[in-house]
């Protein structure tokens, strides 16, 4: 660990980066090994991973504690479906415009809720994530309240067979996964990602430094409802239908995000992962028992929230001070893209 | 005619909605929290309310006798206990936790409950009706409703400003470390507040419960209005959420009278419009 050229990160964090390549490559290779069931499972666990960490990076990073984050979800979802119904884009373009135009969409909604203040901000962009699901229930050319359906020919559109449609989502839900955490790296591994540090510290002081707090904000958020989007329209690509009520879903889209990260430990990149296995864990063994999860869910936050705000991950590393995502010090990323 | 009615209608229903917003507009007043579960609180108090009333027999107005001091001691012993460890510089612990306890809350009712519409009872002054002058029928409940609003925040801003405990409130909310020094018990008196604001909660679910039916999921959308009436009144001013209420309900029904699907736009729509001209509300009080 010679001065200056730290650049490689801890031995954990090259350990893990080797341990990631392999991982990724087995899941890549997942459709030849793995079964249908255990792949969507895989797909959804990686669509929850990216929607963590994009809610991470806005509240634990930015501070900007989002309670409406399901707008973009359903926003992407709804890109999705109107463009390809609509103007006959191909699904894989029209999920690449989903991202845009939740960006576009996000700066209005930005300029609004960026005048409340901490919690009021939260409940703020609740209210948004009410006002589109209402908007878009009244809107006939989105199905309204029954929503839209994608049609058989446009679902051929991506492989004429099923095997190779599932195929073809699984890979991209793993890239969209990979994008997310390269994304949220490099920001933070920015200037940006410096600002932000400076913001969360102390707001007054960053200012008066010269940080431009507001920018700073505003672009976290709309990159992260860009990512939102972007994920959004992968999800509903799977599930092939969309409606108001499951597109701007509270509970689905932002509560157990917001559950995962903070039990897995909230402005950490390792936490969300940490937090997205305990759901997906919780939520298969209780299976059979209706809401207990998510009654356990929220106890289990509560508790983390009180006893240990660092969360899950928070705890090993000040248990093992291992660190996987060095972010701090302004070490290279060790993930492979 | 069909307007005032109109108005005079949403302006009864904004007394309501000025009862959800009171608990709101308290805990952030004095300790800076805002309850991501209050509208949870709502709804838990229309079912404690149930429960009472079915067990001893009795109307849901008389079930209050019980409901109120119940949800106090639950909001006394919620801060005293949980909430109180929340509070500091950090926004997110409050933030969480309430919200937390929210989908909590909304989770035990719907496994105790299960999903179905409830409504509760208060005998025949839920149908009765007074002609107001002009011919227009006024429901003696939405009136006996935001009468209970006003003499509810008149009540507030009594204790407020004119009496010792409205004095430690305010002093524990103005400058919290000085006032520990001055004697106050910051806990104790975060942990009455919360005990009011959970009052006044219970008396808005049960008077809410009798007016409309709920379930379980009914919590969100109560401190979404509440929330509303809130940020439309002005931060910390009581008087304000009964404004901020009234230009909610009147929102809300003029937008059922061009369409119901437009009635809660509508006063989302009244929400946007107060934020965006004037973001600290029409009578601001409190600075965050």
């Amino acid at each position: 660990m010679a001065g200056a050229r730290v650049e490689r990160g801890t031995r954990a964090s090259q350990l893990w980066a080797v341990g990631i390549t392999i991982g990724l490559a087995a899941l890549v290779a997942m459709p030849f090994w793995g079964d249908p069931g255990d792949m969507r499972l895989v797909a959804e666990m990686a669509y929850y991973l990216a929607l963590a960490q994009l809610w991470n990076l806005l509240a634990g990073y930015a501070g900007l504690v989002s309670v409406g984050q399901q707008i973009y979800v359903g926003l992407g979802g709804y890109t999705l479906f109107y463009l390809t119904d609509r103007f006959g884009i191909h699904p894989f373009l029209a999920i690449a415009l989903a991202g845009p135009v939740c960006a576009l969409f996000s700066i209005p909604v930005a300029l609004a809720v960026f005048r409340l203040r901490g919690a009021y901000f939260a409940i703020g962009t609740w209210v948004f994530a009410e006002i589109f699901l209402l908007v878009v229930s009244i809107i006939p050319a989105l199905g309204g309240g029954s929503g839209l359906s994608l049609t058989p020919s446009i679902v051929r559109s991506i492989s004429s067979n099923r095997a190779g449609r599932e195929m073809a989502i699984f890979w991209m839900t793993l890239a969209v996964l990979v994008v997310v955490f390269a994304l949220v790296y490099w920001l933070l591994r920015s200037r940006h990602g410096l600002a932000l540090t400076a913001i969360r510290d102390s707001e007054p002081a960053s200012a008066s430094l010269g940080v431009d707090t507001f920018r700073t904000k505003l672009l976290i958020y709309v990159v992260t409802a860009f990512g939102t989007g972007f994920v959004g329209a992968l999800i509903f690509l799977q599930k092939l239908r969309i409606s108001p009520e499951a597109g701007f879903s509270l509970n689905d889209w932002t509560v157990v995000v917001i559950f995962m990260v903070v039990i897995g430990g909230i402005g950490t990149l390792e936490g969300p992962i940490l937090g997205m296995l305990v759901y997906i864990a919780l939520r298969e063994l209780l299976a059979d028992f209706g809401t207990i999860y998510l009654i356990l869910l929220g106890a289990i936050a509560v508790a983390v929230m009180l006893k240990a705000p660092g969360g899950l991950w928070g705890w090993v590393v000040h248990r093992y001070d291992v660190h996987l995502f060095p972010v701090r010090r302004r070490l290279r990323f060790e993930k492979p893209d | 005619m069909g307007w005032v009615n109109i108005i005079i209608q949403g302006g009864l229903l904004g007394g309501l909605y000025a009862l959800f917003a009171i608990g709101l507009a308290l805990s952030f007043g004095i300790m800076r929290l805002v309850n991501i579960a209050h509208g949870d609180f709502i709804v838990l108090s229309a079912f404690v309310a149930m429960i009472v009333s079915a067990g001893l027999g009795i109307s849901a107005i008389a079930s209050l006798a019980v409901v109120i001091p119940a949800m106090f001691a639950l909001g006394y012993l919620l801060q005293r206990g949980i909430l109180n460890l929340t509070l500091g510089s950090d926004i997110l612990p409050p933030l969480l936790v309430t919200f937390g306890i929210s989908v909590i809350i909304q989770n035990l009712l719907l496994e105790g409950f299960g999903a179905d519409i409830q409504r509760l009872h208060a005998g025949a002054i839920e149908t009765e009706s007074v002609i107001l002058p002009g011919g227009i029928a006024v429901g003696v409940f939405p009136l006996l409703v935001f009468v209970l609003a006003v003499v509810c925040i008149a009540g507030l801003q009594f204790v407020f400003y004119r009496t010792g405990l409205g004095r430690a409130f305010r002093a524990a909310s103005d400058d919290p470390d000085t006032a520990e020094l001055m004697g106050v018990d910051k806990r104790h008196i975060y942990a009455l507040a919360m005990g009011v604001a959970m009052a006044f909660t219970a008396l808005a679910g049960v008077l809410f419960a009798i007016r409309t039916t709920f379930e379980p999921s009914s919590g969100p959308i109560r401190l979404i209005y509440a929330f509303e009436a809130v940020i439309i009144g002005g931060l910390g001013s009581f008087w304000g959420t009964l404004v901020g209420g009234m230009i909610l309900g009147i929102a809300q029904a003029i937008g059922a009278a061009l369409s119901p699907t437009w009635q809660i736009l509508a006063g989302h729509i009244a929400f946007l419009v107060v934020l965006i001209v004037k973001p600290s509300g029409l009578f601001p009080r409190t600075r965050d």
